[in-house]
């Protein structure tokens, strides 16, 4: 049964309770913990929890309620964060066995801001290994399951961090999206997931899959919520060479309900063949409710979207290639036994610590870069990634918005497509070329396909997210999809 | 025709510092394979003038002023190292390889 639960609030309301001292932060902290003793044997969203600290943190901050230093409205929230986002002294393993024992000695830079806005860290959220899945199956520790339906995984690579906002775990957690590892886990379990602009937050302290690609983002309940969780994290960071400087507007002003007048753009790409029907007929539902609002949408054509997901996985795996050589078993992390040279440690250390996707993928990567094969596969690709990031500019010249479904089905079954590579990139279409040419794009509910949550996706200009939130909000206050909540 | 070999799989492999088994190498080969035959679809369009993305934002040389301060302690450097004496982390030998 559904049972009735703090994190049924939105953020702006506990805030408003914790001042009235009807909740304490301390309850807020206990709600999380009290839940995840209840459900997370049938979740398992969790790779490391943060109990003590949080804790004492929740009792020293239910000591400062009333003074100016409780004020922030993120002040006492409990949050969850993906465990390839580094946290000082608590463990950050990736899913990885590689990382099995990483106790991090700096806080990366989102946490560092999540700090400032007092949140606290309830502890670690599973994924897959170095986020590079689409199903959370790949975790070297566990696997994560969707809180609609237990034999559904939970989307990925940020499976956790979906599974334990939806489970009513967490009030919110962060992410990161690479290729859709925000979006399509919030789509698959009914939650709300946002990839930023690439530059928009730093990158400092998460850990590098793909650094032209990869982003952090916030994974809620509602929209307004998401916009003070991202407002909380973005921003230039010096750490950070491809943080943007560019201003952060107040996202959660742009939240007015109005959309009279906008222009939205529905690629027939993003609704054709491989899109499944009730997902189909969810988008052309939501399209009416957003006409319905005062908005106008005609169809467009991303013509370059079919080459995304091969432009994706070259690049991708190329950068992941260089970036992973890191994990050798010298300076930190998992190290084979019994290695006679260092050559031979490396081997072995990356043999043992690495799981089947991580090596695939290091394999295709390094073979692109490789001589003789760099202009025909990877220079290939970065050429290909300037058509698909020229069909957005072509397309946002005249419309505010291009809204699509988030995936092309809902959530399939644990186990399904584990052992066929190409079949679980598939699942990836929608969102990659968002990635490839570095605009923001949401997933917020939009109805569901037997019993299963389906995503709507709502993707913005450059630094757009305040429309994006604007659309998205809009779309949630005449709609109900994000009240329900599993039954877990 | 297949895209890559056994052979170019074991050499891609060993750049990657990745020890592999026979059975590795022929699971590899065929994943590999299809994964590169897919992405040959690229051989479509004409890139023939098209300049590559490398980077999505328009930033060039992002520079700060050079200003020295403290790095990080030691011992926490070290404290992850799986094998570390007097200050230095530990490796097999390299000599004589």
């Amino acid at each position: 049964m559904s049972t009735l639960s703090l994190f049924d609030y939105k953020v702006s309301d506990l805030h408003e309770l914790l001042h009235k001292k009807e909740v304490t932060v301390t309850d807020l902290v206990e709600e999380s913990y009290k839940r995840i003793s209840e459900v997370e044997d049938k979740v398992q969203a969790f790779l490391t929890l943060d109990e003590e600290r949080a804790r004492q943190l929740a009792k020293a901050q239910d000591g400062k309620i009333g003074t100016d230093q409780s004020k922030g409205l993120l002040f006492g929230m409990p949050i969850g964060v993906k465990d390839n986002i580094v946290t000082k002294g608590l463990r950050t393993t990736c899913a990885s066995k590689i990382l099995e024992n990483f106790d991090p000695i700096y806080d990366a830079a989102v946490v560092q801001k999540l700090q400032q806005a007092e949140t606290v860290t309830i502890g670690k959220l599973n994924m897959d290994e170095f986020a590079m899945g689409s199903s959370t199956e790949n975790s070297h520790y566990q696997r994560t399951r969707n809180p609609w339906r237990l034999d559904r995984v939970p989307g990925g690579s940020s499976g956790g961090s979906a599974a334990a906002v939806a489970a009513g775990e967490v009030l919110f957690s962060l992410g990161s999206d690479t290729g859709g590892s925000i979006r399509q886990p919030a789509s698959f379990c009914g939650v709300v997931g946002m990839k930023p602009t690439y530059g928009r937050v730093s990158r400092f302290g998460l850990v590098a899959f793909a650094s032209s690609l990869d982003q952090i983002g916030p994974i809620t309940r509602t929209v307004e919520d998401n916009a003070y969780l991202l407002q909380a994290i973005s921003g230039l960071d010096p750490m950070d060479s491809t943080s943007a400087n560019v201003d952060v507007p107040n996202f959660a002003s742009s939240l007015t309900g109005d959309i009279k007048g906008l222009k939205i753009a529905v690629p027939k790409e993003y609704l054709g063949e491989g899109v499944n029907e009730s997902v189909r007929q969810s988008v052309l539902a939501a399209l009416k409710v957003l006409e319905g609002l005062g908005a106008e949408w005609e169809e467009v054509s991303l013509p370059h979207s079919k080459y995304a997901l091969a432009t994706y996985y070259l690049l991708s795996s190329s950068e992941a290639s260089a970036n992973l050589a890191r994990f050798d078993g010298v300076r930190y992390g998992y190290r084979a036994n019994d290695a006679e040279s260092l050559l031979e440690l490396y081997k072995k250390t990356r043999a043992e610590g690495f799981g089947d996707e991580v090596k695939r993928r290091i394999m295709l990567g390094t073979f692109a870069l490789s001589s003789g094969y760099y202009d025909a596969y990877y220079k290939k690709a970065q050429q290909v990634r300037t058509l698909i990031k020229k069909d957005f500019e072509d397309v946002f010249a005249n419309y505010d918005v291009i809204v699509g479904p988030t995936t092309p089905t809902a959530a399939f079954k644990v186990g399904e497509n584990i052992d066929d590579p190409l079949t679980m990139y598939a699942n990836d279409i929608l969102t990659i070329p968002v990635n490839l040419a570095g605009v923001p794009g949401i997933s917020v509910p939009c109805g569901f396909d037997a019993g299963l949550p389906l995503g709507l996706q709502i993707i913005g200009k450059h630094f757009d997210e305040a429309t994006i939130y604007r659309v998205a909000h809009a779309f949630e206050q005449a709609t109900d999809y994000h009240k329900q909540k599993p039954e877990l | 025709m297949s895209r890559i070999s056994n052979d170019q799989v074991k050499h891609v492999a060993n750049l990657a510092r990745l020890a592999i088994t026979e059975e590795e190498a022929e699971k590899f080969t065929k994943q590999l394979d299809a994964i590169i035959t897919f992405a040959e679809q690229l051989n479509e369009l004409d890139t023939e003038n098209v300049a590559p993305t490398y980077h999505v934002l328009d930033m060039k040389n992002v520079l700060r002023e050079d200003i020295p301060k403290q790095g990080l302690p030691r011992e926490e450097v070290l404290k992850n190292a799986p094998e570390h004496q007097d200050g230095q982390i530990k490796v097999p030998s390299i000599l004589g390889e």
